[in-house]
């Protein structure tokens, strides 16, 4: 009896969502070409917080690590960038990549403290060395000390490829600076999610969903769960770093209160992950635009809408934990990412299991 | 000269961040639960202390007095109706509950009460101090550290010699067998929180008295609080009130040297402690 058996994560709906996907990118690479300047920055805001997001659903839905300092690392890769560009008078795109080297080696301290504590712990832990690095960040006077500093109007000027869109879309630098982000910010997301996903499909994408469901039983099998853990709090931080540069790149202003801010860069990324759906990459998709759509709804009034995203974060927590992609997934089956393997062909006929 | 002083105004301090910590501890021993909001609670509590000041004309003493039974019902309620509901094997729901709360009670306050900065006034008492030979020392930071203490004691009392205090240990090891013996761990969880709320409102009393308050400083005394708890070990009292007072020094010495370092000074202490003692400096056994 010679059967063959293949293991296969995609379904229907899946190839569906990749051809999507792809065109939903092919149309926003292409959007400088017709949309709006305020367009394309709430496309950087919503594609920025996107990253941020995934890698938080990485660290805290996969990892099991809920980190609330994830600040520590938007604010540090920022001012690693500022500090390239001011003091070395490097190009402020070659720096974005220092934004993540240096978020990479925060990382690593962090981790060594913060994975000495457990749970809930951990989360406090993560949270006094954001503020360690806030307060650090704030001595440094080259960057200008506790009141921040400016990115230098000559570097945003010579910044490469600025020229280029300048006569391209015959827009003014600041207009080409907003694209040129934008388009950062857009090849940023895409790599996250993409790599995210070949992540969860791969070898160790498998031993990282067994430490989240049980760290002993994966610990039985062979899994290495402290090295998972390092894995994947290493990469969040250094993507973090990545969009926390860029994030301040667009900005050209910086403030160590502004950069580590936890609000900013953590309690609204944990509501876009838990609104949307932990656990899962289409979760954050589904909960930035919903946050988006919030805040623009609701911007005008200020505390009011800070309190109704945390009521929201509440009440998805306690009546559907799974968030609102979870709801959906539930109800109809459907998986735009899938990572769970199923076995076909061979004597066993299609069964959904 | 200086230094003794120094060191003495830290460990008073110390006092607040053991009255900051020991709800926290009590709930976290309880039920396990790490209540994010507890720092925004506090700042809630003084706003309520406020209020009761400045409507009935209160001493600060008396209007705690009042706000304490409101604090006890809302602590019962939040347990009874959200937090119970959070409690389970998986750290996320508790986790990120607190935090919405937190994210709640700071912008309620914000809307209500403003961002302008408030003090609760307590008179002559403010500025009183004592005097032993060379070395003097305010009477309310005095009074701070007296309640930690009181605090502490009243709280293993509680735990050790009571009858609602065995029933909070039994759950704490293990629920089901405590309700097969007639306990019900989701009455024995709302009565800690309550019993949390009341030390709240004596931290909020202190905080509200001896500095400036706004809606958004409850963050702050939540991570020095948690320090407190994790330097000390968990679960031990006495240990949360050294965890305390090693935040406290390390601030005034660190604000000494350089006033800008006296946050920053606090948080490297605690990160010293958790390198050399991971699981604090008086862990107990479990």
């Amino acid at each position: 009896m010679a059967a063959t058996y293949t293991v296969t994560t995609r379904t229907p709906a899946s190839s569906m969502a990749m051809i999507s996907a792809l065109v939903i990118v092919a149309i926003l690479f292409a959007a400088p070409y017709f949309a709006s300047r305020g367009l394309i920055q709430d496309l950087f805001f919503i594609l920025t917080m996107l990253t941020l997001a995934q890698f938080w659903n990485l660290l805290a839905g996969y990892g099991g690590l809920v980190s609330v300092g994830q600040q520590a690392f938007v604010g540090l890769g920022a001012y690693a960038l500022y500090g390239m560009v001011i003091l070395m008078g490097l190009d402020p795109i070659i720096s974005i990549l220092f934004a993540g080297i240096a978020a990479l080696v925060l990382a690593v301290p962090t981790a060594f403290f913060a994975f000495r504590l457990q749970g809930a712990y951990f989360a406090i832990g993560t949270w006094v060395i954001a503020e360690v690095a806030r307060l650090s960040v704030a001595q440094w006077q080259a960057v200008g000390g506790g009141t921040g500093t400016s990115l230098p109007r000559s570097a945003l000027r010579e910044m490469m490829l600025v020229g280029w869109i300048e006569s391209a879309f015959d827009v003014r630098a600041s207009a080409a600076r907003d694209i040129l982000t934008y388009w950062l910010a857009l090849v940023l997301a895409v790599a996250t999610i993409a790599g995210i996903y070949w992540l969860l499909r791969s070898k160790p994408g498998l031993a990282l969903a067994a430490v989240r469901d049980n760290t002993e039983a994966a610990r039985s099998v062979g899994v290495d769960a402290g090295r998972m853990k390092w894995f994947v709090f290493l990469t969040s931080a250094c993507g973090t770093g990545l969009a926390g540069g860029l994030i301040y790149l667009q900005k050209a202003r910086i403030s160590p209160d502004a950069a580590f801010s936890v609000t900013d860069w953590t309690a609204y990324v944990i509501f876009i992950v838990v609104i949307g759906g932990i656990g899962t990459i289409e979760g954050p998709i589904l909960g930035v635009l919903i946050f988006f759509l919030l805040q623009s709804v609701l911007a005008d009034y200020g505390s009011w809408y800070l309190m109704v995203l945390g009521l929201i974060g509440i009440s998805v927590m306690l009546f559907a934990p799974r968030g609102l992609w979870g709801l959906i997934s539930e109800r109809t089956g459907i998986q735009l990412f899938p990572v769970r393997r199923r076995l076909s062909g061979g004597t066993i006929k299609k069964r959904e299991g | 000269m200086i230094w003794v002083d120094t060191i003495l105004q830290g460990v008073l301090l110390g006092g607040l961040y053991a009255l900051f910590a020991a709800g926290l501890s009590l709930v976290f021993g309880i039920m396990r639960l790490v209540n994010l909001a507890h720092g925004d609670l506090i700042v809630f509590g003084a706003y309520l202390i406020l209020i009761v000041v400045s409507v009935l004309g209160l001493h600060p003493f008396l209007a705690a007095f009042i706000a304490a039974p409101v604090m006890f019902v809302f602590g019962w309620v939040l347990q009874k109706a959200v937090l119970n509901r959070t409690l389970g094997d998986d750290i996320l729901p508790p986790l990120l509950v607190t935090f919405g709360l937190s994210i709640v009670i700071q912008n309620g306050l914000l809307e209500a009460f403003s961002a302008d900065s408030q003090r609760i006034s307590m008179g002559p008492l403010e500025t009183a101090s004592v005097s032993i030979g060379p070395i003097s020392a305010g009477v309310l930071p005095l009074l701070t550290f007296g309640s930690a203490v009181l605090v502490i004691v009243a709280l293993n009392r509680l735990f050790y010699r009571t009858a609602i205090g065995r029933a909070f240990r039994a759950t704490s090891d293990d629920p089901t067998t405590a309700s097969l013996m007639g306990i019900r761990p989701d009455r024995v969880f709302a009565t800690a929180t309550a019993i949390a709320m009341l030390v709240v409102t004596i931290a909020a009393l202190y905080l509200g008295t001896r500095a400036n308050f706004d809606p958004n400083v409850g963050p702050a005394r939540l991570i020095y609080a948690f320090e407190a708890v994790i330097i000390g070990g968990l679960g031990s009292l006495w240990g949360t009130l050294a965890g305390g007072i090693i935040i406290g020094v390390a601030q005034t010495v660190g604000a000494a040297i350089n006033p800008e370092w006296q946050i920053l000074a606090g948080h490297v202490a605690f990160l010293v402690v958790l390198l050399v003692r991971p699981r604090g400096l008086f862990p107990r056994g479990n």
